[in-house]
């Protein structure tokens, strides 16, 4: 199990391809897409972000499970972070 | 004061970036100048020694005129001009210079003033190219953008509604569009991306911009541009690359000879690319010069857009949301994935068919994604 919020990992992921989003709320529920004029390049940036800071292998398919904020935290569970 | 594509009129000189006296690298920044795209760095083209200012802060400026002065290394009395680029007609008494040759020298950065005439006394599209040539360094204006630079988005908005009434006025669009099936495409992208990490696999986007880039070689007269009248045909394929700015607007810089990269090669030029158009900085060149542009809605957008061509180029390609569709395969029904991608082109150059034959081969080409 890994000590780390995953809410906050995705954040960071997500601060990492947007810095001007720093300090701006995030809803938790809305596509990414949706919420911040997000492409599939800037998509593609916060899954390697995600990536890199997780270790994780994160495949083409697992996608569309990554799409928003709360999304991306049930995905990093279910892979085993936990918040501390 | 350059000129960073074919509607800007003006900018507003906000920074001088070195003094009167001080030595100038090629390459180096010299001024600040805030257009409708942005804040736009202006480089020198040649080493030298600042001479004069011509252009105080604050300032809104033509294109064409004179912005300071630079003198040569090895210059001690003439100065030589740089950093500014007149589009003046040349002060030469008896040359003259084609519309044609003055619009490419215009798009190209090119000072007027200091080409030499041909055999015929005149200065024509040859000396322009010869110049263009010739030239040891390509302006590279750079910009930043909304965030980093307060660009203007109602001003960006004005250059866009500019450049588009344009477009309708004079172009005769017309309209042709065909639905692609993607399942090789999709499962050979889902093959190659399976054994890379995520930050090198490659957008669908690449293959489909090579693959159009290449389909052009047959269908060269939706390559090119319109000026003084006539199609001149671009031997080069710059592909404009049309980028949503967060908050809005849209900018579509070019990526140079699409045809000649390799699929990661041209990942790399369009990953640099939106990471500049977004929070760096643009070139000039990438702004003036795209031969063709290519406008892809991306995921869960819609399914098809009939776009509005960019004067001077004479083709814009609109690519719709790749999507599930019903699809025949051998009398039967099955479920495909799909993309509608439309042509506008300028009747004025060609016909609905040469659309009609490019989508052909961009089809064509997707079926052997591995030889793009």
């Amino acid at each position: 199990m890994n000590a780390r919020d995953p809410v906050e990992l995705a954040r960071a992921a997500l601060l990492g391809v947007a810095p001007d989003l720093a300090g701006e709320r995030i809803e938790p529920d809305t596509p990414f897409r949706d919420q911040f004029d997000f492409d599939s390049m800037d998509f593609m940036h916060f899954v390697a972000g995600l990536a890199k800071t997780t270790g994780l292998d994160i495949p083409e398919r697992d996608y569309p499970r990554l799409q928003s904020l709360r999304d991306c935290a049930r995905y990093l569970e279910e892979h085993g972070w936990r918040a501390a | 004061m350059p000129a960073l594509g074919a509607d800007m009129e003006a900018g507003t000189l906000v920074e001088w970036l070195k003094r009167p006296g001080e030595r100038i690298a090629r390459g180096d920044p010299v001024a600040v100048v805030e257009t409708q795209k942005g804040a736009i760095e202006i480089e020198s083209f040649q080493p030298g020694v600042l001479a004069e200012i011509r252009v105080d802060v604050g300032r809104r400026v033509p294109v064409g005129e004179v912005l300071a002065l630079i003198r040569g290394e090895d210059e001690a009395a003439a100065p030589a001009r740089a950093a500014a680029r007149p589009m003046a007609p040349p002060a030469l008494p008896g040359v003259r210079i084609s519309p044609a040759a003055r619009r490419l020298a215009e798009a190209e950065g090119i000072d007027v003033a200091a080409l030499h005439p041909g055999a015929d006394g005149n200065i024509g599209l040859a000396e322009v190219e010869a110049a263009r040539a010739a030239r040891p360094f390509a302006p590279a204006p750079t910009a930043r953008t909304p965030a980093e630079r307060g660009l203007d988005l109602v001003a960006m908005r004005q250059a866009i509604a500019a450049a588009m009434a344009r477009s309708q006025r004079e172009i005769p669009h017309y309209f042709v569009g065909s639905t692609l099936e993607l399942s090789t495409l999709l499962a050979w992208l889902e093959h190659v991306n399976a054994a890379r990490p995520p930050a090198a696999r490659l957008l669908y986007l690449v293959p489909l911009l090579k693959a159009m880039a290449r389909a052009l070689a047959a269908v060269p007269e939706l390559n090119g541009h319109f000026v003084d009248g006539r199609f001149v045909r671009a031997e080069a394929v710059h592909i404009g690359v049309a980028v949503a700015l967060r908050g809005g607007g849209l900018i579509a810089p070019a990526i140079h000879g699409v045809d000649r990269l390799d699929l990661d090669a041209l990942m790399a030029k369009l990953d640099d690319l939106v990471l500049r158009v977004r929070g760096g900085r643009l070139r000039g060149s990438e702004l003036a010069d795209p031969t063709i542009t290519v406008s892809n809605l991306g995921e869960r957008t819609a399914d098809a857009l009939l776009p509005v061509i960019y004067p001077p180029q004479v083709a814009i390609v609109g690519c719709g949301q790749i999507a599930p569709r019903p699809w025949a395969v051998d009398g039967a029904l099955a479920v495909r994935p799909a993309m509608t991608i439309t042509v506008a082109g300028d009747h004025r150059v060609s016909d609905g068919r040469s659309a009609a034959r490019f989508l052909a081969r961009v089809g064509e080409l997707l079926q052997a994604p591995e030889a793009l």
